[in-house]
């Protein structure tokens, strides 16, 4: 399972990649396999605000929908437009063009709460 | 996101080839199966096109035998028995005392005095009390579920790859037959019935030849392209022929008139459970129904118990909901309120925060072109 080392990632099994001020975030490889064959994506709203593992967009596969979670507190200023009308590229590139949204963070020290690669490859096993 | 993980229940004597194949396990009641193996959606695919196999040794087989046992069980179940000849299956309820759904299954006469009950793995030790507590005289009532495995194979393939396996000139059964057949010192039980709108066969055999039955299948299968499915397939796929899922679709809160289902009731006959409700609920109608719907644009699949909505107001509950993989659209079945389940009938499916456009449809929702 591909967990880059760049990244942060939390329990629920998002990712952050730290860009200046901002954060983008997706959901892993790992949980990608687990959901497979993504069917929708609800993105958030630009100009939404989000608590720190606040609910905040869902992702949808054929069998269930599943909420995904605000790693940090923020503001999200940019979504993946792209998912709309091919949601499967969560699935192909979890990392890189499946991308799910771009926060503003409030306060950047706290994605270092956050788990470091290694952290999460423990997790999940 | 929140992904499922819980202790594992009870393993069907194909665990350990279901994770051998990088099955995705979860709990399904009291067992652990497969949801998927290559994905819901080529899996999906794999069954409408070719052939796929789905391992349902969890479902439970109830045997009756004795001179009065077709009899006893004509008044336990809502379908004619007598209908039966030796070697056919008939699909039929199990309903309490006020018309509500125990049960679905299938019952297949065997021999003359001998019936093989095929029912829900959830619902197996409550059908099986139900009908002890029930039981006629010089009848008997065994529990055989732990003995067998059970495959269902499915799809426009699969008789050319049964025929593969126990001979090209071997006769399958015909829509509803069930036949013994010898293979390589193995009986295989086969009954033509499924789940799934396709062709395809039900085969049930002693618990410990599964890996055998299993695996011999796969190996033959390759020139028919045959696919391991998992429960996410076998949803999608009898969703589409709207065939209904006990627990879901169809409960002891329902009956099957309301669910649209009244063909499997003979209401001729002059004595079974549920019969006095059922008569009423034929004769003057019920307060709802279970339609078939399908989103009219693309968005976020419908799911159990979303709200359906017309004209301002909430008509009823959505049961099962999914994408459909063959029609690539949003389906489902709801029970609305009778005077609002007319085909063709706009509604809306509340989804989170929105209320989404579909259209009640004929069932099935999938017919094959």
């Amino acid at each position: 399972m591909n967990v880059p080392d760049d990244l942060h990632y939390t329990e629920s099994h998002e990712w952050v990649r730290v860009e200046g001020e901002n954060a983008r975030v997706g959901i892993t490889d790992h949980a990608q396999a687990e959901l497979t064959d993504v069917v929708y994506v609800e993105l958030p709203k630009v100009g939404a605000t989000a608590e720190a593992k606040g609910q905040i967009a869902v992702v949808e596969s054929v069998k269930a929908a599943s909420d995904i979670y605000a790693p940090v507190k923020g503001t999200v200023v940019e979504v993946n437009k792209a998912l709309e009308g091919n949601p499967a590229l969560i699935n192909t590139d979890p990392f890189g063009e499946g991308w799910i949204f771009v926060l503003k963070m409030a306060s950047p020290d706290e994605v270092k709460q956050l788990k470091d690669a290694a952290a999460y490859r423990a997790a999940i096993g | 996101m929140t992904l499922m993980s819980e202790a594992a229940p009870r393993k069907t004597p194909l665990f350990d080839e279901h994770v051998r194949l990088g099955a995705k396990m979860i709990p399904f009641g009291d067992w652990m199966m497969p949801v998927q193996y290559s994905g819901i959606i080529d899996e999906h695919k794999a069954v409408r096109k070719n052939v796929g196999v789905f391992d349902i040794s969890h479902m439970g087989q109830l045997v009756a035998t004795g001179p009065r046992a077709g009899a006893w069980l004509n008044e336990m179940l809502t379908n004619n028995i007598d209908k039966l000849e030796v070697g056919t299956g008939q699909y039929t309820f199990l309903l309490n005392e006020q018309g509500g759904i125990i049960d679905d299954l299938i019952v297949y006469r065997t021999e003359p005095e001998k019936f093989l009950l095929v029912v829900n793995a959830s619902r197996t030790e409550e059908d099986f009390a139900w009908l002890q507590k029930h039981l006629a005289d010089s009848t008997a009532l065994g529990n055989r579920s732990a003995d067998f495995g059970g495959l269902a194979i499915q799809g426009p393939r699969v008789i050319e790859l049964l025929q593969a396996m126990v001979g090209k000139e071997t006769e399958l059964p015909e829509r509803n037959q069930i036949k013994d057949f010898a293979y390589d010192g193995i009986t295989l039980t086969i009954a033509r019935t499924g789940y799934t709108g396709e062709d395809g066969v039900e085969v049930f055999f002693a618990a410990k030849d599964a890996a055998k039955v299993w695996n011999d299948l796969l190996s033959k299968g390759k020139e028919f392209d045959i696919r391991p499915c998992g429960l996410g397939a076998r949803d999608t796929l009898r969703l589409e022929m709207c065939y209904p899922l006990n627990g879901s679709d169809l409960s002891p809160k329902h009956n099957p008139i309301e669910a649209g289902l009244g063909f499997f009731v003979d209401l001729k006959k002059p004595k079974f459970v549920g019969r006095e409700v059922l008569t009423e609920a034929k004769e003057k109608g019920t307060a709802t129904r279970l339609i078939a719907f399908r989103m009219k644009s693309k968005g976020p699949p419908p799911r159990p118990h979303y709200s359906v909505w017309q004209d301002g107001q909430r008509i009823g509950e959505v049961t099962s909901g999914s994408l459909s993989p063959s029609l690539n659209e949003g389906i489902g079945m709801a029970y609305v309120a009778t005077e609002h389940a007319r085909v063709g009938s706009e509604i809306e499916i509340e989804i989170r925060d929105r209320k989404l456009p579909a259209v009640i449809e004929k069932k099935p929702l999938y017919k094959k072109s």
